[in-house]
């Protein structure tokens, strides 16, 4: 084994790249959790928005048009889960299932006209004075700008939800809907928007596989990515921070996985491949502390 | 009348009006069952082609069925299953992965016939296929060999099974021939399909100091990767990839096979079908290398081109000894050529090459 093959420089910083269309996705199934909703469809939202963003930054040469668009695809495939189970009330987790085999269908048919197309370029950002600190510097300061705004992203849930008025508000839905709608909220409608910021989110992050990761549109390319997106929101126990934290650890032993192969590790290879899976699972599960948001999954109507 | 006997009479009406259609020239159904969605750009896009060749070969008198991206295991036998009740004559199961059900399906339906490629289990009614494909490893081996200035060559493989392992076998023997320094990185993706851990693959093995790319997995994430990095060669798999031509892309190996589809669907047709194996090369056709692109060396490009010309008239076989296994024991002595049945069922790597294969 040749350990000294290994940069540990460039493997910290290929794993935040790694980690980022997970915190993305998982980030926006976060909020719609604490509202109470449970959507299984963060695959379908994904892949769809992956292929919007292509769709768009291809239209229009712009990758952040192509992220745009991507948010927007997410949001509106959301919307249609939202519609379904907030005022239809259908089963949560049927209508979930239902939209990720719909989404994947669909950026299929979306996306006939664009395999092997490349995407415009999205270069990284060298950020003055702080890309130049050696060490840190090429780890956490030399990315492209999605890295960046997925942890903006996440700095804004978490004061959000802890700060704010209307976080609170939000939780309260997820909490007991019952007492948040005898208080005067609007329990639909905060779903309805949270449903939105996820879809977005889920887009942005498939985006992320196709505009940057990959970076070009395969069928199928978010390949299982929104299922660990959920996975991870569970085991941080619908926490932001832990949320980060989760997500890391799955991208960089991922990364450090594929790292040990290639420098002929004498561990056997399936142990490698499952390590990021049951490294996430072992670290979140002995740190949970959290418990499920209280109408987790339940269907609200005002006349009950 | 209630919903049910409408229903009912309905159905019955219809099973009465294809029935009549068939006793005209009832088209032969052909099934297929793909590993990868039809869009990946390599493994599964190259036996679609077949498939569309199959079609327009035979026009009305043919009628073709596909179910993509099946995941290899239980529920690919659901698929068959499936395909064969609802009237397919032939069905064609295009993994590795698919062996076991392939035959257990295949014995439900005797009078259906099957295809599966890159197996070895046959009964009456399946027949095996399969390219020899490490022909064409052996001209990126020969290629790579030469092109590379690390002497790091990173390998992308999927699965430990025979194919990927003679794959690597034949691109490292014909790579050392021409650069005795030569270095094989391997990274088991375990997957034939995900872009993202191919990219990454490519990416890790790209940092750690490889400037060639070999790829046995179907997307062109790891042609994406390569160009990205700026200065790493790669080959095309399964399909052509010209997209990424002149380079990274320095040459392919192409999958082709529309002539083979179209035979066996005429054998059916002929009544003239039976269980065979087959195992065709660069020679008849069903092995294709893609252009060699003008970022190869003249001198290169040549004795590639010549390599593949002694490859397909069968005057050279990619493995000729003297060849020792990894453990240094006499594999091929001198001038001997590998039997086919080795090289079936081959799980053991060449002297030179580094690493465990996972077991």
């Amino acid at each position: 084994m040749d350990l000294s093959a290994i940069n540990p420089i460039l493997l910290l910083a290929s794993l935040m790249v790694a980690a980022t269309p997970i915190i993305l996705a998982a980030i926006g199934e976060l909020v719609v959790e604490r509202a109470g909703v449970l959507n299984l469809g963060v695959e379908g939202m994904m892949i769809t928005g992956a292929v919007c963003g292509f769709v768009v930054a291809v239209g229009t040469n712009s990758p952040w048009l192509g992220f745009l668009g991507a948010a927007v695809g997410g949001a509106v495939l959301s919307l249609i889960f939202g519609f379904l189970t907030q005022f239809l009330l259908s089963n949560q987790v049927a209508t979930g299932l239902a939209l990720t085999l719909f989404g994947l269908g669909l950026s299929a048919l979306m996306g006939q006209g664009y395999i092997g197309i490349k995407a415009p370029s999205f270069p990284d950002w060298h950020i003055p004075l702080l890309g130049d600190i050696p060490v840190i510097g090429p780890i956490v300061f030399q990315h492209d700008p999605m890295v960046y705004v997925g942890l903006a992203i996440v700095a804004g849930v978490w004061a959000f939800l802890k700060y704010s008025r209307a976080g609170l508000v939000l939780r309260a839905v997820g909490e007991n809907h019952e007492a948040a709608h005898a208080l005067g909220y609007h329990v639909v409608r905060v779903r309805m928007l949270a449903i939105m910021f996820g879809g977005a989110c889920a887009g942005l992050g498939g985006a992320y596989l196709s505009l940057v990761r990959v970076p070009q549109w395969t069928e199928g390319m978010t390949a299982g990515a929104g299922w660990i997106a959920l996975a991870i929101v569970v085991f941080a126990s619908w926490r932001p921070g832990r949320l980060l934290l989760g997500a890391y650890l799955f991208g960089g032993v991922t990364v450090l996985q594929l790292n040990l192969q290639a420098a002929g590790a004498a561990i056997g290879v399936e142990y490698l491949s499952m390590a990021p899976y049951l490294a996430t699972i072992a670290v979140l599960v002995i740190m949970r502390a959290g418990r499920a948001p209280g109408s987790l999954g339940q269907s609200f109507h005002a006349s009950r | 009348m209630t919903m049910k006997t409408i229903l009912a009479s309905a159905t019955l009406a219809l099973g009465l009006a294809t029935g009549a259609a068939a006793d005209g020239h009832e088209p032969t159904t052909v099934g297929f069952v793909y590993v990868g969605p039809i869009g990946d750009g390599g493994w599964t896009y190259e036996h679609d082609k077949g498939r569309l060749a199959v079609e327009e070969a035979f026009g009305d008198k043919v009628e073709t069925v596909f179910v993509e991206s099946v995941p290899e295991g239980p529920d690919a036998e659901r698929v068959m299953t499936q395909m064969a009740l609802q009237g397919a004559d032939l069905i064609f199961t295009t993994s590795f992965g698919y062996m076991d059900q392939t035959i257990a399906v295949a014995e439900k339906f005797p009078d259906v016939k099957f295809e599966h490629a890159t197996g070895y289990k046959r009964a009456d009614n399946v027949s095996t296929y399969s390219a020899r494909f490490y022909e064409g490893r052996a001209v990126q081996g020969h290629i790579a060999g030469q092109m590379t200035e690390s002497n790091i060559i990173g390998y992308i493989a999927s699965f430990p099974i025979p194919e990927v392992i003679r794959g690597i076998n034949s691109a490292f023997v014909h790579a050392q021939e021409v650069n005795p320094d030569v270095e094989f990185k391997i990274i088991w993706a375990y997957t034939w399909f995900d872009p993202a851990k191919e990219a990454e693959a490519a990416n890790v093995l790209i940092e750690q100091g490889a400037d060639v790319i070999l790829q046995h997995t179907d997307s062109t994430a790891p042609q994406a990767a390569a160009q990205a990095a700026g200065n790493v060669v790669t080959f095309g798999q399964a399909s052509d990839m010209s997209e990424f031509a002149p380079f990274p892309r320095v040459s392919s190996i192409i999958d082709d096979w529309a002539p083979y589809y179209i035979a066996r669907t005429q054998a059916v047709m002929d009544g003239t079908w039976e269980s065979t194996d087959t195992w065709d090369g660069i020679g008849p056709g069903m092995v294709g290398i893609g252009e060699i692109t003008d970022a190869v060396p003249a001198d290169v490009k040549a004795s590639a081109e010549a390599l593949v010309e002694r490859l397909r008239t069968g005057e050279y076989h990619a493995f000729t000894g003297p060849i020792n296994k990894q453990d240094g024991s006499v594999w091929l002595a001198d001038g001997e050529v590998a039997d086919d049945g080795t090289l079936a069922g081959m799980n053991f790597y060449v002297e030179g090459v580094t690493g465990e294969i996972p077991q």
